[in-house]
């Protein structure tokens, strides 16, 4: 994990990740939409004994954002933006509840394991002809793309890289040189946390396996409200994310830690 | 405020005033301000405020609701505690309808964020009793308080007193630089434009168990036209100011149509899912406007002009494109790292207070734009061509004044056995 050549994703560690599932695709308006809405999806709702299971007593209802938030970049087909860590989770959480199987979102390690193409290692190809694989500043014709439109990496996963910078599970800081098992940096402040992945809105040189991203306030700038809003960004047209599930679903006292506290944005 | 920066250069320079001098070593420049409408907009205006470099306190706060009053003040007191700008006691904090008098009484600023309905009265009393002014958009529902907030204006101007109305895409790099631009002439005179604000719709409250029928419609006041104006006025004003602004003109016609199709749900109250309005311009241009809160709908809101010899595409996310014909790019706005309009307004607001040097007073603007949704609304509404000056002069009153309101008194609107509101329609509803 992590590039000698970058400050920033220094020092090279090795680490290793349990078995887990991942979505092909980033979260689309249309599928992030069910949960914000939540007017679909009174199908069987799973026993209380499996809610117990996953830690889960109540799921958060997302406010409806009071203008658009795709910026007109398209919502049919193209990934959810201006997506806080915190909504993302709770899309998590509801999937969870709806599903009775344990979604997240994946830590930092995961997501870089996967975008290196697992045991595949087939990132080089990927950098070595970029643009056949990722959106990226220099093709994207300044905003997002439906998801799915240029070729997966070796996992089978499409826009790992580029298209939206994807959440992970992590807060952001310097890399100890450390080497161990299903690493998740816990986060203890609403910012900074990690993105992963790069954007639309990046230079290639930031479209890599290893690239790291901080969150900032400044991605609610333009929210007017105080607090800020806990589901929305204002200036984050680049930040969406992908779901995972672990092969085998923790005890619940491991999952309740999954599912994070909201932190008020004062900022 | 004691003293603004010029007055106390005054008092140096007079050698009558060392008496005074002694009571006063240094000039009191603190700024008090009063929060009038305490919802998370208003909350965050009273944060901008504070944020500014002047040195300015929050020192009264009214509402109607007392949760909201509440809910605001510890978040405000999170935020500013410390610093020691926040600062209003027990005895400063007011409810009811008629708490906005006492709190304006006491503070040079007030920000005035209550749901729009009720702004021309609050206005009006601002600047009555000397006040300068934060107010959000709109200023008012209906053609009577766009009248009160206009011969208000004229006082303001009159006191020298600086209003800021939160139409904030006049404190937005983005469009400050293209309106430059536009009335350099680079792309020419603006014959016709299209302004959207598309998208799926706002918040709901819910109707709480023993509220009464004004308490429900203050609560959930988007989905009424007398407290909200519709969401061609609370949102779509937005674009509409934008036409106004670039044209540098208001119009002098409108006519449109639209209804109420999907969104139809009692809790969604009165008004309309989507309206088009034309609007014609005393010099020829066209604007066509459209709002639609309909989910699952293309999604866009961002305004397009073309002029004589180019366009130009603006909207809030720091974009603003200006081209020629066919197509060659003539200008476009890089938006990183752009201020936050929101505290642009406040940054600008506090400075000219404290200066002295430039008044801002956005009023006149506010109400002619305000007005001009009115117009478009009244156009939906009735499905016949609306004339400016007309419609201004209409007599039909949807706010009562400021006497009758009470959790007690009866809206101006009132639900069937079933929970629903009467709709507008096309033809037959009358607007003037």
């Amino acid at each position: 994990m992590g590039n000698n050549a970058i400050p920033t994703e220094s020092p090279e560690h090795v680490m290793e990740v349990s078995d887990f599932w991942m979505s092909v695709h980033e979260v689309t308006w249309q599928q992030y939409e069910l949960f914000v809405r939540r007017d679909k999806n009174n199908a069987d709702p799973i026993s209380n004994e499996k809610l117990k299971e996953l830690g889960i007593d109540g799921v958060s209802r997302a406010t409806q954002p009071y203008t658009d938030m795709s910026f007109g970049m398209g919502k049919e087909g193209f990934p959810a933006v201006n997506i806080t860590q915190y909504a993302a989770l709770s899309y998590c959480k509801w999937l969870s509840a709806l599903t009775g199987d344990f979604y997240r979102l994946p830590t930092e390690a995961e997501w870089e394991y996967t975008a290196k193409g697992g045991v595949l290692h087939d990132y080089f190809t990927v950098i070595n002809s970029l643009d056949d694989y990722a959106w990226h500043k220099g093709n994207s014709s300044s905003h997002y793309h439906a998801v799915g439109l240029k070729k997966p990496n070796s996992l089978g996963l499409y826009d790992i890289l580029g298209n939206v910078s994807e959440w992970t599970m992590d807060a952001y800081a310097p890399y100890e040189n450390k080497s161990t098992k299903d690493f998740w940096r816990i986060p203890q402040e609403l910012y900074p946390r990690v993105a992963r992945g790069g954007s639309w809105m990046d230079e290639r040189s930031k479209i890599t396996p290893t690239h790291r991203i901080d969150s900032q306030p400044g991605w609610k700038i333009r929210d007017p409200q105080l607090p800020k809003s806990r589901w929305w960004h204002t200036n984050a047209p680049f930040i969406g994310f992908r779901i995972v599930r672990p092969r085998v679903q923790p005890t619940p006292e491991e999952i309740i830690k999954y599912w994070l506290k909201p932190i008020e944005d004062y900022n | 405020m004691k003293g603004s920066a010029m007055a106390a250069g005054a008092v140096m320079l007079d050698p009558f005033s060392s008496i005074a001098s002694h009571f006063n070593t240094s000039v009191d420049d603190t700024i008090k301000v009063a929060l009038i409408g305490c919802g998370g907009r208003g909350t965050g205006a009273a944060n901008q405020a504070m944020k500014t470099k002047e040195n300015v306190k929050l020192v009264a706060m009214a509402d109607v609701f007392e949760d909201r009053l509440k809910g605001s003040f510890e978040t405000l007191t999170k935020v500013h505690g410390e610093s020691g700008r926040m600062a209003v006691p027990e005895e400063n904090k007011f409810l009811g309808f008629d708490s906005y008098k006492k709190a304006i009484d006491l503070a040079d600023v007030v920000i005035l964020t209550t749901p729009p309905g009720f702004r021309p009265w609050h206005f009006e009393y601002a600047v009555q009793q000397g006040k300068h002014i934060f107010m959000e958009k709109p200023v008012a529902t209906d053609a009577y308080g766009i009248r009160k907030v206009l011969e208000n204006a004229e006082i303001a101007k009159a006191k020298k007193l600086n209003v800021v109305v939160g139409l904030q895409r006049h404190y937005q790099s983005n469009y400050r630089e293209a309106v430059k631009r536009i009335n350099d002439g680079m792309i020419g005179d603006i014959i016709s434009g299209q302004v959207y604000w598309n998208d799926g719709g706002v918040w709901v409250n819910e109707r709480k168990p023993g509220m009464t029928e004004m308490e429900y419609q203050v609560y959930n006041w988007y989905y009424f036209t007398w407290i909200c104006g519709d969401h061609i006025l609370e949102q779509h004003i937005h674009n509409i100011d934008v036409a106004n602004w670039f044209i540098g003109e208001y119009p002098v016609r409108a006519q449109g149509m639209g209804g109420r199709q999907v969104r139809t749900g009692k809790e969604y109250g009165e008004i309309f899912d989507h309206h088009f309005v034309e609007f014609e311009y005393p010099g020829g241009a066209i604007i066509s406007s459209q709002c639609r809160h309909q989910r699952d709908c293309m999604s866009r809101v961002s305004e397009t002009f073309q002029g004589t010899k180019g366009s130009v595409y603006t909207n809030s996310n720091n974009k603003a494109l200006l081209k020629n014909y066919p197509n060659s790019i003539l200008y476009e706005h890089a938006g990183e790292g752009d201020p936050n309009p929101y505290q642009v307004e406040h940054d600008e607001l506090f400075a000219a207070i404290k200066e002295g040097k430039v008044i801002i007073n956005d009023a006149e603007n506010g109400a002619k734009s305000t007005m001009t949704a009115i117009m478009g609304r009244m156009a939906t509404y009735s499905g016949k061509v609306m004339n400016w000056d007309e419609a201004l002069a209409s007599n039909k009153r949807l706010v009562d004044d400021p006497e009758q309101w009470s959790w007690k008194s009866q809206p101006p609107t009132l639900p069937d056995e079933n929970g629903f509101y009467p709709i507008p329609a096309p033809g037959q509803t009358e607007v003037l």
